[in-house]
């Protein structure tokens, strides 16, 4: 067969090496992020007010990526957007990292605390993701709080396992009880060998998180239940543009949605690569 | 058939049993949280007309006035009887309200469902089997973008391209505006589902693929694919062969696992088609406080991804009967 690789090769050296690949991965997002996070603050006063004279304007070089119909500049609506998307997402991202670590902790304490927590698993997992998002921003009033709120209550069941499967098997382990005959305590316990193998676990799963909270708050923004409307946010600019797109300006729905893909996309190839590192082979997704 | 599927069913009715209660008082304490007062919501523009009278009036007729446990009491006894209470933005019974947006929503879920699965599990063998080269990078490229894109903005862009700037399709609804239901071809109808079905089918479909591709590597560094290709059996007559057999099994059953999702796609996907589905109702009635109407939908929702699950374990064991023994 001309070309055909022998599936019994083993793969290119290349992808062989995780750690490499994921300060790679890591390096890319982190640095992205800074980017944005760095640049919202510098943009010059009045970027962002209207200006009639310049309405829907097509990209060109005082606009680069044009403007829409109050006449403001998509690039720097698109940057203030995308700051505040990853202020909010990193705020969310953490809420709900905490909830999995508390919850994947408090399931080990015992049978009947595993049964609670296996049952607010089955009922967080029971509606549809984005369905459970609009009920909980909903009962939160919309807005900001809403999101960060919805966001974490919605996307820690899959770290909370990870934490949870991990804390059991420590905690059965011989060397741990080992030192508790040596007469250590448990909280030296829980410092010394519990704390080093969840803390990376714990950081990978915040990276896997984030993506996921910053495209889901995007979504609330979008159907009006999550930053508030006069604040620039991806979602609210998509939803703008969604009465300008049918005059064929296409420019205002394509930076909003590429910058906020860019950031999605780069930090899920990090957290893949995390995962990779530390999880079992053969596991995606 | 063994008794595999009736102790399945035996178990899954048990869960059912104790979930939908919950979820039902944690959905009822949810949505009493909300600080937006429902006749706030429903009197909207018109304050001046309506005095504070006349809004003492709606909260009672609504039953707001009444402490919350007694409202759930009531509302559970109604449930009992079928009845999920009255819509306040449709103005209509709840029941009434998803029945009748029900079929619209099920037949873009359907449709993306079918046409997500067949691309998906053809694109995931098409990357296993050309594992390293470029078929593959490309196919897992674009799994990965599309994972990262949000949903909303890949339906804006195909309107952008396909109804504005070509102007092949229509951007929106469910039949041409200003037309009876009566005077709507089959064909309308289908041209306008192009585009919702598509944004649904592509948005969702990175796991499937990556697990396909997964599953179909697994299966060709197995002994029976080395024996089968030292007989001269290329990757791709393995892959779209027994692979395809292989993977089939474990790609249907992660797709109806994850078919609630869809559901919650279709959401974003009917805000930008407008099209009269149940998820453009679910958004209204986050938007217009309407609480006996999302009960519902939380209700209504909940059954579908319990429904999805239950298949996805029968198809499990369908596929692989070893899964029977301790089921």
């Amino acid at each position: 067969m001309s070309g055909a690789v022998d599936p019994t090769l083993p793969l290119p050296a290349r992808r062989r090496n995780p750690r490499r690949r994921a300060t790679r991965h890591g390096v890319v997002a982190l640095a992205l992020l800074g980017a944005v996070l760095l640049a919202a603050p510098l943009l010059p006063e009045g970027a962002l007010s209207i200006d009639r004279a310049a309405r829907a304007l097509p990209p060109d070089p005082a606009h680069p990526i044009g403007t829409d119909m109050l006449g403001r500049d998509i690039a720097a609506r698109t940057l203030a957007a995308l700051a505040k998307s990853v202020q909010v997402g990193l705020l969310a991202a953490g809420a709900s990292t905490l909830v999995a670590v508390v919850l994947g902790l408090a399931a080990t304490f015992g049978r009947a605390a595993d049964h609670v927590v296996g049952v607010l698993t089955e009922l967080a997992l029971g509606l549809p993701h984005f369905v459970l998002l609009i009920m909980i921003a909903f009962a939160m009033g919309g807005g900001t709080t809403g999101v960060v709120v919805a966001v974490a209550l919605t996307h820690w069941p899959r770290l909370s396992r990870i934490m949870r499967h991990e804390a059991q098997g420590i905690a059965t382990s011989d060397y741990v009880a080992i030192s508790r005959a040596l007469g250590r305590s448990r909280l030296w316990v829980a410092r010394h060998h519990l704390a080093p193998h969840l803390v990376p676990q714990i950081i990978a799963g915040f990276i896997v998180i984030f993506p996921h909270a910053i495209l889901h708050e995007a979504g609330l923004s979008f159907i009006g239940l999550g930053i508030e409307p006069h604040l620039p946010s991806i979602g609210v600019m998509m939803s703008e543009s969604l009465r300008e797109i049918m005059a064929g300006h296409w420019w205002v729905a394509a930076a909003p949605g590429l910058g906020l893909m860019l950031i999605a996309l780069a930090f899920e190839r990090f957290g893949e690569a995390l995962r990779q590192l530390s999880g079992p082979p053969g596991a995606t997704t | 058939m063994s008794a595999w599927l009736p102790a399945l069913l035996a178990g899954r009715m048990i869960r059912l049993g104790w979930l939908l209660p919950l979820a039902a008082a944690g959905l009822f304490a949810l949505i009493s949280l909300a600080p937006i007062d429902p006749v706030q919501a429903y009197v909207g523009g018109r304050t001046s007309q309506i005095g504070p009278e006349q809004r003492d009036a709606i909260a009672a007729a609504w039953g707001l006035d009444r402490p919350a446990a007694e409202r759930f009491a009531s509302w559970l006894g109604q449930l009992a009887r079928g009845d999920l209470g009255q819509s306040i933005t449709f103005n209509a019974p709840v029941m009434q309200v998803i029945a009748a947006r029900l079929p619209a929503s099920m037949a873009l879920v359907g449709l993306a469902f079918a046409l997500s699965f067949v691309l998906g599990t053809l694109l995931g063998l098409a990357a296993g089997a050309t594992r390293g080269r470029w078929p593959d990078r490309v196919i897992r490229t674009i799994a990965v973008v599309l994972a990262a894109s949000p949903g909303f903005w890949v339906a804006i862009l195909l309107v952008a391209v396909f109804a504005v700037g070509l102007g092949w399709l229509p951007a929106c609804c469910a039949t041409p505006p200003g037309q009876l239901a009566s005077e709507v071809t089959p064909a309308d109808s289908l041209r306008h589902m192009v585009l919702p079905v598509a944004t649904l089918s592509v948005v969702g479909i990175a796991p499937l693929v990556l697990h396909t591709r997964q599953s179909l590597i697994a299966f060709l560094d197995s002994p029976a694919a080395r024996h089968l290709s030292a007989h001269g059996a290329s990757p791709l007559r393995l892959a779209f062969g027994p692979g395809l057999r292989h993977a089939a099994g474990v790609a249907l059953t992660l797709h109806l696992a994850s078919a609630g999702e869809l559901f919650g796609g279709s959401v974003l996907a009917e805000t930008v088609f407008a099209w009269p589905g149940l998820g453009q109702a679910t958004v209204r009635a986050a938007t217009g406080a309407d609480a006996p109407l999302l009960m519902g939908i939380g209700l209504a929702t909940l059954l579908f991804v319990f429904a999805g699950n239950l298949l996805a374990d029968i198809a499990a064991r369908l596929a692989d009967p070893r899964l029977r023994r301790v089921a």
